[in-house]
């Protein structure tokens, strides 16, 4: 009877832990439907108000991003040179400009709907991608992917793929001309200047 | 320098193609580390500024008075019109790359959007199921074997390495606009063509005036990614990062 009742109970431990590690591909759907549907009933935001979509965007998008990997990729082999600080101070300046940049380009969402591909993994997959496409009337669909790696708290976004475009490492090559002409703090003031005139110019 | 012998043929070949493209754009490079991405940087970016202007006082505003001024129905039918019309070169495109199936579905998409989609203006393969594809003969060439040479930013025209500034020649050759007998009937269509793609184009605009600490950098690696990843269909090998 008790070892039936252990049985039970770690049965259970095992099936939540499960629904805890949501797939990715179900993670990828439920946020983008849950986050499209807010938009769709929002009118501030689909008038473009910026305060409101981050709003958005860090309550239900930022907690499955894992921004220090986004930033390591995007900084390719400069990472290393950066002290721990540094590197903390990047993720925070890079986090700042992801988020505001292409949460914006969200208030524009009208009329599209999202696709999701077909997807597979092996159960022992810690790294994977999932793929979508962006269907739009009287363009051609555009490919929009998620790489996902597989971390303590669940699966985490390190990759945001749009049309082939990686919006991560598209930034490697302006990364490491601004460590060429002022070092790692040199890069981290200017992505901060940038995210100053950006909040300055934002629409409320 | 232990790559493959076989390259050197291609290397060649390169070599004399960058060579008549650099007569052409008078070699500007002035810039003092170079970029190995971009080996004709101050040429570059002196061809990006002239397309700024090009873009901020002329082709920008017509595509948002375009955009703002032609009903959503409208707009999608003169999309699909012109996707239409390229349909036959972008099978050509995949039977020179050995798809034949794809050239099959193509030449469906064809026959389908022109009769059933009235005159290509709705898109009724994709609703059966159709996919629609991207080749163009720059793509071919790199199935075909051919390197990408340097990066090249033109006017009006954008970004093009040099093999795919090659291949949009030929994709001139290759478009049913051009044979089009009145000559008001061709340039009107030309020119709703180039609205069309500048309007699609706008609302990336924006993104990019955001997020690039570079604009220019920024356009030049979003098109060499977007490029590889055409030329694969969408699923590039992954590079190590």
């Amino acid at each position: 009877m008790m070892k039936k009742l252990f049985a039970l109970l770690v049965a259970g431990f095992v099936a939540s832990a499960a629904f805890a590690q949501e797939a990715p591909d179900v993670l990828v759907q439920r946020v983008t439907e849950e986050v499209l549907e807010i938009i769709r009933n929002d009118r501030e935001i689909q008038n473009g108000s910026t305060n409101k979509v981050i709003d958005l965007v860090d309550k239900k998008v930022l907690p499955h991003f894992n921004f220090q990997h986004m930033t390591a990729l995007a900084m390719g082999k400069e990472w290393r040179k950066a002290s721990p600080q540094q590197q903390q101070q990047l993720t925070a300046e890079f986090k700042t400009l992801l988020v505001r940049t292409y949460s914006n380009a969200l208030t524009s969402y009208k009329n599209q709907k999202v696709v999701y591909k077909a997807f597979k993994m092996a159960p022992t997959d810690t790294d994977v991608l999932v793929r979508t496409e962006v269907h739009q009337p009287g363009n051609k669909p555009v490919q929009l992917d998620y790489s996902l790696e597989r971390l303590e708290g669940g699966w985490k976004v390190y990759d945001v793929v749009v049309a082939g475009i990686s919006l991560v490492t598209n930034y490697r090559d302006q990364f490491g001309q601004e460590v060429r002409n002022g070092g790692i703090d040199g890069l981290i003031a200017s992505i901060a200047n940038k995210n100053k005139s950006l909040e300055a110019n934002q629409k409320k | 320098m232990t790559k493959s012998l076989g390259l050197s043929g291609m290397r060649k070949g390169r070599a004399w193609a960058l060579g008549g493209l650099l007569a052409l754009a008078g070699i500007g490079n002035t810039i003092a580390e170079e970029n190995p991405h971009d080996p004709y940087e101050g040429f570059n970016r002196s061809m990006f500024a002239v397309h700024e202007a090009i873009d901020k006082y002329a082709a920008k505003p017509v595509a948002q008075v375009y955009d703002n001024a032609v009903p959503l129905p409208v707009k999608a039918g003169v999309g699909n019109f012109f996707g239409n019309v390229g349909e036959l070169w972008v099978g050509v495109n995949s039977a020179l790359q050995g798809k034949f199936s794809d050239a099959g579905v193509d030449l469906g998409r064809l026959l389908i959007n022109s009769t059933v989609g009235i005159f290509g203006l709705f898109d009724v393969a994709s609703e059966l199921g159709l996919e629609r594809h991207d080749e163009d003969f720059g793509q071919t060439m790199a199935v075909w074997g051919a390197g990408s040479g340097g990066y090249l930013f033109w006017p009006v025209i954008g970004s093009r390495t040099v093999r795919d500034t090659l291949g949009w020649g030929v994709d001139i050759m290759g478009d049913p606009v051009g044979y089009v007998d009145s000559i008001p009937v061709r340039n009107s269509l030309r020119g709703l063509r180039i609205v069309d793609i500048r309007a699609s184009l706008l609302p990336a605009d924006k993104v990019v005036e955001e997020a690039a600490l570079d604009k220019y950098a920024y356009i030049r690696d979003a098109y060499l990614q977007r490029r590889r990843n055409q030329i694969f269909d969408g699923r590039p090998p992954r590079l190590d990062d």
